[in-house]
């Protein structure tokens, strides 16, 4: 099994969003966006790429939606409603009682002011948001017996989430737009350690590194303070939902640790309702905000009032909230005409327009006059100012996320080409994870993780949670303390722990696997272990025994334990790496034992005759097949000493294979 | 496994206590409070300023006590600063070896500073978000109206001497089973109140969770909470441990006017359920109902296994459209609001002491809307510390909510009503009864909320001194108090009272459909409901009876671990075939690591050695005879020599090897022994004895 991830939308660009993984057999839409830049057929992802029959039901499991955002959004009713998905769609609560606002908002436009053609109508958006389960941030929802999916907080606006899917042992995460940084209104993105596949991320900074947003803060205030105080009207065109808010907790605050008694207006309808959502959702913002609740909610603007059009040309300063943000039309475009005349007047600006919106025109150089059409022309001589507190992660915060989660493969979607190549770049370079860029319509696939599944014996569990200690001496590559260990003879140990699971499986025809101890096979099988062991008494020949033996001979030290004991020493120096347990009577590495043979004809004695009268004493060496290779690595070291150790230094001996 | 229930509670205040032993965890569930046992105090209450010059007719601040009264009432009531009643069985366990708290619903968490003030107490404790907010905001006005005790009796320190047996011998019998208990053990239970910052404290160590929130205990338990539907942020837990998954029942509720509803479908499939729902208890079946019960169990006794999950839940489904609980509850409700209309109608006040949230939010709701359609226009007032912000906290959790409720978020509206009619100024939010702004605006007759049930704490017990007398006033009690003792201190009363008891648990009639369908292996139930449900022949689940203060041993069910093999070890194995079935055997080697609840061998960072494919395990006896044949086969030439060593090891055969050059083979009864100077020569023989005697 593997994973295939489809890209319909926001493949190497920003717009209509929308992500179709397969994971392991399950299918998810992850958002189901529009393009707000295009009127043709290019608003819309492509669906027919899902399921060439256009049956959406069985060729999907859930469609999951990150927020409320139009380019997140704004496919769904068509998608629901006229295409003819009828299976689970997942988003917040505030996601799912905001969408519809932005929806509703966005066919207005388009019918009742642009005059196009409906795509789809009021009651197909209702009847969309009958089918959403709104879920809770870390609600583990089981979509099937196999789909698992858990929404996270992700700091982008009010309920948005960036969400975590598992099937079988895959999993992964798709971010959907997210802030790293908490701001005035909203949290940081937060999120689990996980385990993770995929991580399908957003980056629309993806090579920015942003500075405090308090600065930016402060500017805009100071801009609206002196523009107030001289007496002129602030406008600022803004979406409904978010950015407002947002802006008007900033502006209330201030207002009060000021004293301003200007007025503030929210132009009518959509936004003074908005405010309401905002108000039962508030334990979905910043923790600083949420606290309010008890007191005074913080959306329960003081200075804020309802505007009323008659107001516009009323005389005296204000400040104005009026969708839509981009001045596209609507209201925002009608007080605009009357305002953008005046000097004293100042317009603040989101940080981004689409092309072709007043907002987009007043934001390349500084234009004095804007064509509306053939007849409307207007003289801009009012301030401007451009707002940029966007609520989107930046390089570093991307960079992060992806850190923290060490996912196995990357997506970037949600960005500009030139940018997302470069980020791609550090991801791989830095943090050695592959990473992909998609373009619209390309499909990824990546290696899912499986594993194989058997039971497991107690005997078996118990067996690998059994200490294994290792005394390992400093290896010789640890120069740093040579000086230590020339002063001190007895190099100092190193005591490992590093517990292995031995145990053996077992497949039985019609029957699921199980690891078993040994000991539990033997039982099965109704045998007895017979151990299969080598030995080997090994010659050695030492010539300076005799003296040694002399001297440790005055110690009161048996005969037998003093050659033993040279050899110790002797295997010591030359397996340094290697613990070789002194345990008296012999001499134990591993499972190698060797112990001095006193019998005249030990069986094990295979040597030819010519090597007997040389040998001067004999060690009689046992060991089972796991240390095969060290064992005789050892026989024929001490096969050697006999030969070399009359040799003046015994230091410079070396290990030699 | 291992269960112990402490305590079966009593009531919708006072939920079951119960321990759990889990995978090496003891788990408490809940750490309730007996509040109804406060009824053995005298109430005091500060002096009302209610109507300037008027008489304070409350003995505690005359001061002056009559000597007579006092006498009189020593014999009926204790008067001295209260305690307050836990689980008595709780202090016989040592709270440091509480590796876990699960906290189910907010009546269930108002003894746990007591535990978390306790030395060596380190358990995790959960809670959902709700839930602990509800229950932080209950703590602290209870911390808030004993403090009025405080004021009176002064700060005490040691046991009060209400405790000592001279005086517990001069109560009466039904206060001294309160104090001590049925069986008279009780008095260690009872614990001077905690402080205001022995509640902060232990909020500090409650972690908060969603409904469906995983939460890993130690890498081991995974936890979930799923709503129970009795109460605004209650639940029900899952405890899925790598030998057993379990659900844990308390009360539920099946309908639900403001709670998310009971979701029960997220307890399927659990091994074991501990059914600790004791609502029903003393309560007959209808003899109605249960006909209709037996008639659906018997409906379809063998339904095919692969369509009755669904069955089941369709059974459960039918079962609880016939019992229809929410009828019977709005007619309780309109009862109630008709009565109150009828006594504010008459000049009478209400007096409305009920502490259950939900009830208490749908009066809100619905009284107004009485009044409005009979025309009255009388004041509502809501009296306790934390009033205000508990109704504003309602206001701002729509995840926490049932799914009409979660329709208001969608169009716009605020969740419940009340705001609004805090607006339209029909209702008034005061924190205590000489709060400046109550005085300004308070008007008679009105309809008063405010705590505390249990008549010996907060405003009511000031407000039903002022309205005893008037005939025309209103008191609401809630059921399971003790009438007589409750209203002792009020006596003599001409004031009407209207007990009522609400649904807060699961039908008996429904409990056996739930289990049916929740399929579980085992089931815990409580020994004192057995008589009261027979469960029909055809369930599938063994049924183990528990009863309070004692232990039940669960055996255990999975009998092995659930292991899963990284795929890059598995790629590696090197399959051997067994000679007699069609088994197949592969030595394993790796890490173990276990997370998550999760077993999972990966390979280590050490790479195996070519040596280390060899068989490390033997057994069998390699017949000697073949094995030179094997040998010679190879080019290893050799002989046999049978030597009787002694009786024990029996007879040991020797093979002497002279080609390619000299070795050694000893085989004995238990052991073979290869002796060889050349390694490749000893490999090889090795090899031989592998494939004679079975091996891996």
């Amino acid at each position: 099994m593997a994973i295939e991830c489809l890209v319909l939308g926001a493949g190497q660009e920003v717009g209509k969003s929308c992500v179709v993984v397969t994971i392991n057999g399950k299918r998810i839409m992850f958002d189901c966006g529009m393009h707000m830049g295009y009127d043709d057929h290019r608003r819309y992802p492509d669906f027919s790429l899902i399921s060439k029959s256009r049956d959406f039901d069985h060729s999907l499991h859930c469609v999951i939606i990150t927020h409320f955002h139009l380019d997140h959004v704004g496919a769904l009713p068509y998608f629901t409603e006229v295409c003819g998905y009828n299976g689970p769609i997942y988003m917040t609560y505030p996601t799912k009682a905001l969408a519809p606002l932005m929806l509703e908002d966005f066919r207005k436009v388009l019918v009742d002011r642009r005059g196009e053609e409906e795509q789809f109508t009021s009651l197909h958006i209702s009847q969309c948001m009958e089918k959403v389960i709104a879920v809770d941030l870390k609600q583990t929802v089981q979509v099937d017996d196999d789909l698992q999916i858990r929404a996270y907080y992700a700091g982008h606006v009010l309920g948005a989430a960036m969400f975590y899917a598992k099937v079988g042992d895959s999993a992964m995460v798709y971010t959907g737009d997210y802030n790293m940084t908490p701001d005035r209104h909203l949290g940081a993105a937060q999120i689990d350690r996980l385990e993770l596949d995929l991580l399908i991320t957003e980056s629309t900074y993806a090579t920015t590194i942003r500075d405090s947003k308090y600065a930016r803060e402060r500017e805009f205030l100071k801009a609206v303070h002196e523009c107030v105080a001289g007496g002129g009207k602030v406008l600022i065109p803004t979406f409904a939902l978010g950015r407002a808010q947002e802006l008007c907790i900033l502006l209330d605050d201030y207002w009060e640790r000021m004293n301003l008694k200007v007025p503030i207006y929210f132009s009518a309808g959509l936004t003074i309702q908005a405010n309401m959502y905002y108000k039962i959702l508030i334990s979905w913002t910043s923790q600083k905000v949420k606290e309010t609740y008890a007191t005074r909610n913080a959306f329960d603007f003081k200075h804020v009032h309802n505007f009323d059009r008659s107001l516009i040309n009323a005389p005296g300063p204000c400040v104005l909230f009026a969708t839509p943000g981009m001045i596209s039309g609507g209201f925002s475009l009608e007080v605009f005409k009357q305002w953008a005349p005046c000097e004293m007047n100042l317009i603040t600006l989101p940080g981004y327009c689409v092309a072709g919106t007043v907002g987009h025109k007043l934001m390349s150089g500084k234009p004095t006059k804007i064509n509306l059409d053939k007849d409307t022309q207007i003289d801009v001589r009012c301030q401007i100012h451009q707002l940029s507190f966007s609520p989107h992660t930046d390089s570093k915060g991307i960079m992060d996320l992806t850190k923290f989660l060490s996912p196995r493969n990357v997506i970037l979607v949600h960005g500009e080409k030139p940018k997302m190549v470069s980020l791609k770049e550090r991801i791989q370079s830095e943090l050695r994870i592959p990473c992909y860029l998609p373009a619209n319509c390309d499909t990824v696939h990546i290696p899912s993780t499986i594993y194989v599944k058997a039971h497991a014996s107690n005997t078996f569990i118990r067996s690998c949670l059994n200490p294994n200690f290792r005394f390992l001496k400093r290896s010789k590559e640890d120069n740093s303390d040579q000086v230590l260990r020339n002063t001190n003879p007895t190099a100092p140990l190193q005591v490992n722990d590093e517990r292995v699971a031995e145990g053996i499986l077992i497949m039985e025809k019609g029957k699921k696997a199980r690891v078993v101890h040994q000991d539990d096979l033997l039982l099965m099988l109704r045998q007895k272990k017979h151990d299969v062991q080598f030995a080997y008494c090994c010659a050695a020949q030492l010539d300076n025994l005799e003296e040694t033996r002399n001297r440790d001979d005055a110690l009161g030290l048996s005969d037998k334990c003093s050659s033993l004991q040279l050899l110790f020493k002797e295997l010591s120096n030359y397996f340094s790496g290697v613990n070789i347990q002194d345990l008296g009577e012999h001499l134990q590495v591993e499972s190698f034992h060797v112990s001095v043979c006193v019998k005249d004809n030990c069986p094990y004695r295979i040597i030819d005759d010519s090597q007997k009268e040389a040998a001067t004493v004999y060690f009689c060496c046992s060991w089972s097949a796991a240390d095969e290779k060290l064992a005789w690595e050892i026989i024929s070291a001490m096969e050697r000493f006999s030969l070399i150790d009359n040799l003046p230094c015994r230091n410079s001996i070396s290990r030699t294979n | 496994m291992k269960f112990t229930c402490l305590s079966k509670g009593s009531g919708f205040h006072f939920p079951p206590c119960h321990i759990l032993d889990v995978s090496g965890f003891r788990i408490l569930l809940d750490c309730p409070l007996d509040l109804s046992a406060l009824t053995i105090f005298y109430p005091v209450s500060p002096s009302p300023k209610m109507e300037e010059g008027e008489q304070t007719y409350d003995f505690a601040v005359n001061n002056c006590l009559d000597m007579r009264k006092r006498q009189k009432i020593l014999k009926s009531l204790i008067c001295a600063q209260p305690w307050y009643k836990t689980p008595n069985n709780l202090h016989l366990w040592d709270p440091s070896s509480i590796d876990l708290v699960l906290i189910s619903s907010t009546m269930g968490m108002l003894a746990l500073p007591f535990l978390t003030q306790t030395k060596g107490f380190s358990a995790k404790i959960y809670a959902t978000e709700a839930t602990t907010r509800l229950g932080q905001l209950m703590m602290e006005d209870l911390v808030l109206m004993h403090n009025e005790f405080h004021l009176f009796f002064g700060s005490d320190s040691g046991s009060p001497q209400w405790m000592s047996w001279e005086e517990l011998e001069l109560l009466s019998p039904a206060l001294r089973q309160v104090a001590l208990g049925k069986d008279g053990t009780e008095l260690g239970g009872w614990m001077p109140l905690y402080r205001s910052a022995d509640v902060e404290d232990c909020m500090k160590k409650v972690q908060t969770l969603k409904y469906a929130e995983e939460a890993w205990y130690n890498g081991t338990l995974l936890i979930k909470a799923f709503s129970s539907g009795l109460e605004i942020g209650s639940c029900n837990w899952t405890i899925n441990s790598p030998k057993r998954n379990i659900a844990c029942i308390s009360s539920s509720k099946f309908y639900s006017v403001n709670a998310m509803e009971f979701d029960y479908h997220a307890l399927r499939g659990n091994d074991l359920i501990l059914y600790s729902d004791f609502s029903s208890e003393g309560i007959l079946t209808n003899d109605e109902h249960d006909n209709n019960f037996s008639a659906s169990t018997t409906y379809n006794p063998s339904t095919p296994s692969d369509c009755s999950a669904d069955n089941d839940d369709r059974i459960l489904k039918e079962c609880l459209l016939r019992n229809d609980e929410s009828l019977e509850e709005r007619q309780k409700l309109a009862f109630i609001c008709s009565c109150v209309v009828d006594s504010v109608k008459a000049g009478g006040s209400v007096i409305i002491p009920l502490n259950q949230l939900g009830i208490v939010l749908q009066l809100l709701e619905q009284i107004p809307v009485y009044l409005e359609s009979s025309a009255m226009k009388v004041p509502i007032y809501v009296i306790s510390s934390v009033a205000a912000e508990l109704l504003a906290f309602t206001n701002i959790i729509p995840e926490w909510l049932c799914k009409e409720r979660q329709k208001k978020l969608f169009s716009g509206e605020p969740l419940f009503s009340h705001s609004e009619l805090m607006k339209g100024e029909k209702l008034y939010v005061f924190p205590d009864v000489h709060s400046p702004e109550l005085l300004t605006n308070w008007q008679e007759p009105c309809i008063v909320f405010s705590p505390h049930w249990s008549l010996r704490l907060g405003p009511v017990v000031h407000l039903l001194r002022r309205w005893r007398e008037d005939e025309n006033s209103l008191l609401v009690l809630e059921d399971g108090l003790d009438t007589d003792m409750a209203l002792l201190p009020f006596k003599p009363m001409a004031m009407k009272v209207l007990q009522c008891s609400f649904l807060s648990g699961i039908r008996l009639q429904n409990t056996q459909p739930l289990l049916e369908m929740l399929r579980p292996k085992e089931v815990l139930f409580p020994e004192d409901l057995r008589e009261q449900i027979k469960f029909s022949g055809s369930h599938s689940f063994s049924v183990l009876y528990y009863a309070e203060n004692g232990t039940l041993g669960v055996p255990r069910s999975k009998g092995s671990v659930d292991l899963e093999i990284a795929s890059d070890l598995a790629t590696q194995f090197s399959w051997r075939k067994l000679d007699h079935d069609d088994v197949d055997i592969t030595r394993l080697e790796g890490q173990l690591f276990i997370d998550h609840g999760k077993h999972q061998v990966l390979s280590g960072n050490k790479v195996s050695e070519p040596s280390r494919k060899k068989p490390l395990l033997h057994w069998g006896f390699p017949d000697v005879e073949k094995l030179l044949a094997l040998l010679s086969r190879m080019g290893v030439k050799g002989s046999v020599e049978r030597c009787m060593n002694d009786a024990e090891s029996g007879s040991d055969e020797i093979v002497h090897i002279h080609e390619p050059s000299m070795a050694l083979i000893e085989v004995r009864a238990t052991r073979t022994v290869i002796s060889a100077r050349d390694e490749q020569l000893a490999s090889l023989i090795f090899e031989a004895i592998g494939t004679l005697a079975g091996g891996i």
